[in-house]
């Protein structure tokens, strides 16, 4: 579609261009790019054969579907995958200028001037996404197979897992922002349901809902930009509103900037939206490992560098970005310290993580790149040690409490190798993937902003800290294993997974060789001009990978050196009680939001009985009063009709005269 | 005095109304000397016949008439000036002859009550008496119920074509001596009836004296009967103001009483609940659009320059006859009183539409003009009249009609249909969208906030809200009360009665759906001729 059409709604005054590159995909690729909509539609149909199409069958049919369904469910994300590599290869031959590629699927509603295209847009970035999606996605449903054999309903999950993957890839392969929209929403639906999969127990029921209702605050803010951005621009594509940002004005973009901002928040769990990540740790550990650590929680950082060609435009979003990214980073390195639930302690590192993506996103041009460097790095070593956690907890009886754990390494000899690796890679040990990423953007970070640095430097060395707490607890320290719990390796359909994975985190940093993935997504970003960093490169590493060190030493002597208790110890600072209750995230919320709330409907509820109702109930009551009065008047006597119409003749008069000569 | 021209009369335009007058005549001699058993069927023949080919005639006449010589407006004053036949004039005839025409169907109703009409079978026999009982048994019924339907026609139609305050009278009593008689001659509940019509015909020919006085004093003021005349004079304010106002005044009794605005409905809850429900349909229709009809050539032709004298009149009364109409109607436990108070207050907000005169310099260009949304309002409110009352008349138990509200408790179970379709008209009454009744309301609320009366547009919308109250109450009591006894009794009417219905159900929701054909032909109708 031509997309240099919108900008009759609003003409491009001279030179008027934004700084963003302007996305103008290239829709007549053809070839193997005219396939696109099947990495899409692949997990589609999965999800449509297990979850629309399983439950009407019957007999032995049925029987062999729930069987065996699980397998269909792998073999779309893998076929979905082989694509989304051939594709990569087939984009990696075309010339850097000529990565856009799009496609017009058909046209999604129009109405007024509002039209919306089913329209794709696969560029680097949306590329690499593509490969992080369906590849960790192929590795966790592979996984999944091993982790969920006991389950009576593991073709259902199969189908959500698909139905996540397809809502995923519209939400990156959309090339406008209500498909994305779609997209976004459908992750959501997909997370909703996968956190409560196990809706037998109560807790995982709360939680998916509580994931769900603080999502839709995020939406809210995604929803309203999109109608700001139609009623501004008159179109939702990335082409037309790239194209016309820069006509915009000041207060508009800063809308723009903080309204997506805020749905950022929602999904990608930023303070303060960040309260339903920790709960939703409910869902089985695949869940956690595909969607709430490597995939849908980093969409927030998708969209912000997406929307690059607002954010250059509005420096008060980008800082407000900056600042909610730095909070997060700490909040959530924070809860990680304090955490002794294995899965939630890894959460609380994932909020802290994508605070670092964020970070970076909220630099700009510098920052894009890096933020997805670390969304890719971060996306191998979290799933690799989320699903290494669900391997732990597959031999300890499905207990995550750490504090049950100890001297695991002997008895998992697999699951422990593959874990330290991802372990190392986060801390940021020389040489393994977190190092090159996290390296990359606190080192941006302290070129621009000496004070947001030492921050995220800072988060560093509690990265180390509870990382390192982490692994002692659970792979070291002395046996504090329950009486009947013998643990074991996990069979070989979860550990290969694990291996890959861990191979990933171990060499994720190729991507920056020759800064090639700056290269990459400089179509996308747009050239960055490169501030001098305060002190050389190289003496920042250093101070970075010292800091670790700190941290990493500080664990030893307060976890390793000493006896872990199995109960948590109650008489401990205020500081680690703050971060067992999540930093009071709940309480805040419950005092500035819920608390009201519920007060707000309650007033309005006692408002509606005696207000509302009683005006309405004694306004009709009146007036019934009212009406048997007057009925008197009419008494069937014609004789006091006549008096009346006498009466009725004299006012009429009476009235003209008085109004007109008066 | 000038010399006695002898007037003109042109046949062609004047055709519609002369149908009717000579099928009325010939009604009466059909009533002379046609045997008493093929009287029925000769005159429900005469009187369609009739009113369709004046029906015809309108419609012939609207594509001919042609342009007036001021060049504003479409017509020609016939019969030496004193009949204005002009746009407002055909569409007011068209729709009156419509309402006729279904007036003659529930005329002719006889299935409902066991092969009989619902007229008294002897009139002159004393309720009560030998000489009623007997005239009952031989099923007797009058017939003259057609010939006089014709004359009030014939009035319906001159009274608001009069173009004189002469002619006007005649019409008004041409149109109103045979409602009276009609009131008269329910075949059940005979005293109720007799009673109805001598205290219509007491109180009406009282406001006539009202409306004869006021004529001769704006004679007195202007020096002439004519409209044009009177206008002129208005115009150039000649003579003495106090003899103008008071004249204005006395003539407004007279029309307001027609229209049964507040204070002058006393009459319409009685006459409406004692009359036949057949005649009621018809009056209750048509009175109202030849009323109105008249009411704003006499106020927009003959005092339209003087329009903020009588404005602020008009303001309080139909302020009150929103008010008072609503109000009274909530506690009616009679259905026929409770549509009788619902048409007060429909009087009141049509006269909302009327009060939103503008001058012609005014009006935006796609604006419509009051007397568009008037005669829209018209069309929609006596389609959904006339509908109602011819529901009313199925519901029956063993004295006849039931028109107790309690009795219609449990009708929705008894017969869905029927309760469908007074539920749709109730809702239509009420003003809500999808019905025609709600863009008429629309219609005459924006035209008078055009012309700043925003004060009775908030009011009106209170009454509304008040009127929403009584109709739902209707239908509350249909669904979901508990019958009474054996509950209500729905007749099964003959093809008249149903297509009356059906019709006034079609034309209402299509008025609803799709009002551009009707209010581009009130806007083709165009300007009264000065």
């Amino acid at each position: 579609m031509n997309l240099l059409s919108h900008s009759v709604l609003l003409p491009l005054a001279e030179g008027g261009a934004s700084h963003a590159p302007v996305v103008a995909p290239d829709t007549a690729a053809g070839g193997v790019f005219d396939l696109l909509w099947l990495v899409i539609g692949l997990p589609l149909l999965g999800a449509f054969l297990l979850l629309g199409v399983a439950p009407f069958l019957r007999g032995s049919l049925k029987a062999s579907v729930d069987k065996h369904g699980h397998l269909l469910g792998t073999a779309t994300a893998v076929l979905s995958f082989v694509l989304s590599l051939v594709l990569f290869l087939s984009l990696l031959g075309r010339d850097a200028e000529e990565r856009q590629v799009g496609q017009h699927l058909w046209t999604w509603f129009e109405t007024g001037s509002l039209r919306v295209g089913m329209d794709l847009l696969y560029d680097p970035l949306a590329a690499l996404f593509l490969l992080l999606i369906t590849g960790v996605g192929s590795l966790i449903h592979v996984y999944a197979i091993g982790y969920m054999e006991h389950d009576p309903r593991r073709r259902r999950f199969f189908g959500y897992l698909n139905l996540f993957v397809a809502a995923m890839l519209t939400l990156i392969l959309s090339a406008n922002f209500v498909g994305l929209f779609l997209g976004w929403e459908g992750v959501g639906l997909a997370s909703y349901l996968l956190i409560g999969f196990w809706q037998h127990k109560p807790s995982a029921a709360a939680a998916a809902k509580k994931a769900f209702v603080i999502n839709r605050v995020g939406d809210i803010g995604l929803s309203l930009a999109i109608a700001l951005m139609f009623a501004t621009f008159g179109t939702t594509d990335f082409g037309g509103v790239s194209e016309l940002a820069g006509e915009a004005d000041q207060a508009t973009l800063n809308a723009l900037g903080l309204l997506l901002l805020l749905g950022a928040c929602g999904k990608s769990a930023q303070v303060p939206l960040q309260a339903w990540l920790l709960d939703a740790m409910e869902g089985p550990t695949p869940v956690s490992a595909l969607i709430h650590a490597a995939t849908m929680v980093t969409a927030g950082v998708y969209l912000v560098v997406r929307s690059n060609f607002i954010y250059e435009l509005t420096p008060v979003a980008q800082t407000a970005v900056v600042v909610v990214a730095t909070v997060t980073l700490l909040w959530g390195a924070v809860l990680g310290c304090a955490k002794d639930d294995i899965k939630k302690a890894l959460a609380g590192s994932t909020m802290s993580q994508i605070g670092y993506m964020m970070l970076a996103a909220g630099l700009g041009p510098v920052g894009y790149p890096f933020a997805i460097f670390h969304l890719l790095t971060h996306g191998f070593f979290k799933a690799n040690m989320f699903l290494g956690a669900g391997s732990v907890m597959h031999g300890m009886n499905d207990d995550v409490d750490m504090r049950h754990y100890g001297a695991l390494n002997k008895a998992m000899p697999v699951t422990f190798i593959t874990f330290a690796m991802g372990y190392l890679a986060i801390i940021g040990f020389p040489g393994f993937s977190g190092f090159w990423s996290k390296d990359k953007i606190i080192e941006s970070a302290l070129a621009d902003n000496l004070l947001v640095g030492l921050l995220a430097l800072l988060g560093a060395g509690i990265t180390a800290f509870y990382m390192t707490r982490l692994m002692l607890m659970t792979f070291f320290t002395s046996k504090r294993w329950e009486a009947d719990v013998h643990p074991h390796e996990s069979p070989k359909v979860m550990t290969v997974p694990l291996i890959v994975l861990a191979a990933l985190s171990v060499l994720g940093g190729v991507l920056l060789l020759g800064d090639w993935i700056v290269t990459w997504l400089e179509p996308v970003t747009g050239h960055a001009e490169h501030h001098e960093p305060p002190l050389p490169a190289i003496v920042i590493t250093l101070i970075i990978t010292a800091v670790v060190a700190l941290g990493v030493a500080a664990a030893w002597f307060l976890v390793g050196k000493r006896e872990v208790p199995r109960e948590a110890p109650q008489d401990v600072s205020f500081a680690t009680r703050a971060a067992r209750a999540d930093l009071y995230g709940d309480a805040i919320n419950d005092a500035v939001v819920v608390r009201p709330g519920v007060g707000l409907v309650g007033g309005l509820t006692a408002f509606d009985r005696g207000g509302v109702d009683g005006t309405v109930m004694g306004g009709a009551a009146a007036l019934g009063g009212i009406s048997t009065l007057l009925r008197r008047v009419q008494n069937g006597f014609v004789r006091s009709y006549a008096l009346s119409l006498l009466g009725g003749a004299l006012l009429v008069v009476l009235a003209l005269l008085a109004v007109n000569l008066g | 005095m000038t010399d006695f021209v002898k007037p003109t009369i042109d046949y062609f335009e004047l055709w519609p109304l002369l149908v009717v007058f000579g099928v009325a005549c010939l009604g009466v001699v059909v009533e002379a000397f046609l045997p008493r058993t093929v009287r029925y069927t000769a005159q429900v023949v005469l009187a369609l016949a009739g009113l369709v080919l004046a029906l015809v005639g309108v419609v012939l006449v609207a594509q001919d008439v042609k342009t007036y010589e001021d060049g504003a407006a479409r017509g020609v004053l016939a019969v030496g000036g004193t009949i204005a036949i002009d746009g407002p004039s055909l569409f007011i005839w068209g729709l009156v002859l419509a309402l006729a025409i279904a007036g003659v169907l529930l005329f002719a109703e006889r299935h409902l009550d066991g092969g009989v009409s619902a007229f008294a079978g002897q009139a002159a026999a004393v309720p009560g008496t030998d000489a009623e009982t007997a005239a009952i048994a031989a099923n007797r019924e009058h017939t003259e119920v057609y010939p006089l339907m014709m004359f009030a026609v014939f009035g319906m139609m001159l009274f608001p074509a009069a173009n004189d305050l002469l002619t006007m009278f005649v019409g008004l009593e041409v149109l109103s001596l045979p409602l009276y008689l009609l009131s008269g001659l329910a075949r059940r509940r005979r005293l109720l009836s007799q009673e109805a019509a001598l205290k219509y015909f007491l109180l009406g020919a009282f406001s006539s004296g009202f409306f004869l006085y006021g004529a001769a004093l704006i004679y007195g003021y202007a020096g002439s009967m004519d409209f044009a005349a009177i206008n002129e004079a208005v115009r150039n304010d000649v003579g003495s103001s106090s003899l103008l106002l008071i004249g204005t005044g006395l003539l407004s009794v007279g029309l307001l009483f027609k229209v049964g605005a507040v204070p002058f409905q006393a009459w319409t809850p009685d006459v409406y609940q004692g009359a036949p429900t057949p005649v009621v349909a018809f009056m209750a229709a048509g009175t109202k659009v030849a009323a109105f009809g008249a009411m704003l050539r006499l106020f927009y032709v003959a005092l339209g320059a003087d329009r903020w004298s009588w404005q602020p009149m008009l303001w309080i009364i139909a302020i009150l006859s929103m008010f008072v109409g609503a109000v009274l109607a909530i506690t009616q436990d009679d259905i026929k009183r409770l549509l009788a108070y619902s048409s007060v207050a429909h009087t009141g907000f049509i006269l909302v539409g009327v009060l939103g005169l503008q001058a012609a310099g005014d009006l935006a260009a796609d604006e419509i003009t009051s007397l568009q949304a008037v005669l829209f309002y018209l069309a929609t409110y006596a389609f959904a009249t006339i509908g109602a009352f011819a529901v009313v008349s199925l519901v029956r138990d063993g004295g006849g009609e039931t028109t107790a509200l309690e009795r219609w408790a449990g009708l929705g179970k008894e017969s869905p249909v029927v309760a469908a379709v007074f539920a749709f008209f109730l809702l239509a009454l009420a003003g809500i969208p999808l019905t025609a009744g709600f863009v008429g309301k629309l219609a005459v609320f924006s035209v008078a906030l055009a012309a700043g009366a925003w004060p009775v547009v908030v009011a009106a919308i209170m009454a509304s809200i008040i009127a929403v109250f009584l109709y739902v109450r209707v239908i509350k009591v249909m669904y979901f009360d508990e019958p009474v006894g054996d509950g209500p009794s729905v007749a099964y009417p003959s093809v008249l009665t149903a297509t009356t219905i059906a019709v006034g159900a079609a034309i209402t929701l299509v008025l609803g759906i799709l009002p551009g054909p009707v209010l581009d032909l009130a806007a083709v109708a165009g300007e009264f001729i000065r």
